[in-house]
């Protein structure tokens, strides 16, 4: 059997694979918080809770109305998005002009809340979800067997990421957004309803969490603390790229899951803390991250 | 430019705080002995120190740490460890706890004041997380059930602390001297320093201050005080557990502080009396609604009433004054 540095092929790629599940998560959600934070200055830590959300979704409409994944998978991110647009237009609208700071600690105790009633309805304990029949079992490529479920959800962040960045970089709606990250005062006078396009804006990130979180469903416990365990990761993430930069947030995200998954392999018990410590350096090295520009 | 330099009801306002201090004071001194339980007034007296040292971070200097429960948390395992398996004596775990709270903040603090703002809060945040994990899988600290049942022993050798009267006043002086010596800092010209960097750090950067070298040591200052706090509370409850290290911890200093009335000396006292007095007395009634309620609490006051309590009080008072003086 092939070995690398002492460590099986096998495992090597397996671990490399889910990595890269673990790096299209951390793509999807820190795209989201840059999105958000890009038109609305804040930072949005109920993040978290919006992909639990999403996780609890999918469990929840399997499990008291029959509905299949794929209906899970249109219907969560809907919810989700109107969850987060009545969010942002009930509470958060009431902070834009105050120090950003603010943002951060209301979406903080929204994440309280959401986290807590889970805990109280559903303790610690996770409820397991299974793949649909036409995405489980696995793929021989040759040189390694794919669970076709993992990579179908590399294959639909891949595609979502690539999306959003076409969406923003390519398109009018696009440009008017960034536009409204750069002079919000001055793309309103030009007639363009800014605050409809703000709550949009954190629907769509809120949809993207819920999106996350109806992928994620099958290949994680679906736990009330699943949310809040990867949302500081996903900072730790953000901080590396450089939040300004869509481009950066995924690259990053997705790269961040392999170096994890080699740790894995390599020093397991790091591993829980690698992010962490590259974050370290990288501010050592590059204040503004890898893919952010100095001031 | 009509506003005159010294604010003629600041001398007032200073002996009203003052007066009100010292009421407190009398309150707490005589809480033992008006029969109200002991191990709650002195644990809230430790968050309220904890609370304390975030405050003159966040109050006084304009940074946010979503970490501080890394110094709190980090000093009650360092304390804990010593005390229970080393054997050390009250007082010398209580230093050691600080001391490795200031040096894991000198470490945090240089690494994170590197970013400014909102990044600030998310770096410290990520390595409080870090060390979230580290003292999770670290040997000395027992996994998740913590260090439990650490012995208070005997301060300096005499007074045995397992005395719940004795420890108390023990307590009540540490805290009696924190909020002092906060007080000195804000006060004294490192604290103006600190509050013209809050107030406008390019500025205080063309004025020649090493603006970093300032919010470091105000870090440091900051973590181990909050150290101190979580060292004291091991004391006080026996045991330093995952929960001290977590990030709802980090949270809950920060709710404490603005709940109380961010930037007042009072504020996170108050803020800290009425969070654990509030998880006390949900705790037995809500049980685990009681995160929820919290929760609440915290989008309420960012939304509706970020002064606190403190900050209201002053807010009203200057209203009334202006209202008589025209």
């Amino acid at each position: 059997m092939t070995e690398i540095f002492g460590v099986p092929l096998q495992a090597l790629l397996g671990q490399l694979l889910l990595g890269l599940v673990n790096g299209s998560f951390y793509a999807m959600l820190s795209l989201g918080l840059a999105v958000i934070f890009g038109l609305l200055g804040v930072v949005n830590f109920a993040h978290g809770a919006l992909y639990m959300l999403g996780a609890y979704a999918a469990w929840f409409s399997m499990d008291r109305w029959g509905l299949s994944y794929w209906w899970a998978l249109l219907l969560g991110p809907l919810a989700l998005g109107v969850l987060g647009a009545l969010v942002e237009r009930t509470l958060l609208k009431r902070l834009y002009g105050l120090d950003p700071l603010y943002g951060l600690l209301l979406t903080f105790g929204l994440a309280l809340i959401v986290q807590g009633v889970f805990q109280q309805f559903y303790g610690s304990s996770g409820q397991s979800y299974s793949a649909p029949e036409a995405l489980s079992g696995a793929t021989d490529l040759g040189f390694m067997m794919l669970p076709n479920y993992r990579g179908w959800v590399v294959a639909v962040s891949l595609t979502v990421c690539v999306g959003t960045w076409f969406l923003i970089e390519r398109t009018r709606l696009g440009a008017l957004l960034r536009a409204g990250t750069e002079n919000p005062t001055l793309v309103q006078a030009f007639g363009v309803n800014v605050p409809l396009m703000v709550t949009l804006t954190y629907a769509a990130g809120a949809a993207l969490a819920g999106l996350a979180g109806v992928l994620a469903a099958p290949v994680t416990q679906v736990t009330p603390l699943m949310g809040s365990n990867l949302i500081i990761i996903v900072f730790a993430v953000v901080v590396i790229g450089g939040m300004g930069s869509i481009v950066g947030s995924i690259v990053t995200g997705l790269a961040l899951g392999l170096v994890e998954g080699l740790t894995r392999v390599f020093y397991p018990e790091a591993s829980s803390i690698v992010v962490f410590v590259i974050m370290a350096l990288v501010l050592m090295v590059r204040p503004a991250g890898l893919f952010g520009k100095e001031k | 430019m009509t506003q005159p330099l010294v604010n003629p009801n600041a001398a007032g306002a200073a002996r009203d705080a003052r007066l009100a201090w010292l009421a407190g004071l009398v309150l707490l001194v005589a809480a033992p002995f008006i029969g109200i339980y002991p191990i709650f007034v002195m644990s809230a007296l430790c968050f309220a120190i904890y609370a304390m040292a975030f405050n003159l971070l966040l109050g006084y200097t304009g940074l946010l740490s979503f970490g501080h429960a890394a110094f709190f948390g980090g000093a009650a395992y360092v304390t804990g460890w010593l005390v229970h398996q080393r054997g050390w004596s009250p007082e010398l775990g209580l230093a050691a706890g600080t001391l490795a709270a200031a040096a894991t903040g000198l470490v945090v603090g240089l690494i994170a004041i590197r970013r400014q703002g909102i990044y600030f809060a998310m770096v410290t945040l990520a390595l409080a997380q870090m060390l979230y994990f580290f003292f999770l899988q670290a040997p000395f600290t027992g996994g998740e059930d913590g260090i439990q049942g650490i012995e208070r022993g005997r301060l300096f050798g005499l007074l045995p602390l397992d005395d719940d009267r004795a420890l108390y006043f023990f307590v009540l002086a540490i805290f009696v001297a924190v909020f002092l010596g906060v007080l000195r800092i804000v006060h004294s010209p490192f604290g103006q320093v600190l509050k013209a960097i809050r107030e406008n750090e390019p500025r205080a950067i063309s004025l020649g201050y090493d603006v970093d070298r300032y919010k470091l040591l105000a870090f440091v200052l900051s973590a181990a005080i909050a150290g101190l706090g979580g060292a004291l509370k091991t004391l006080v409850l026996h045991l330093a557990t995952l929960q001290d290290v977590r990030w709802e911890q980090s949270g809950e200093v920060i709710l404490m502080t603005l709940l109380g009335g961010l930037g007042t000396f009072a504020g996170p006292v108050l803020g800290a009396f009425t969070v654990i007095g509030l998880q006390n007395f949900l705790s037995d009634r809500a049980g685990s609604w009681t995160g929820v309620i919290i929760g609440c609490i915290f989008v309420l006051c960012v939304v509706a009433f970020r002064k606190g309590f403190v900050g209201e009080l002053l807010a009203w008072r200057q209203r009334r004054r202006g209202g008589r003086t025209g």
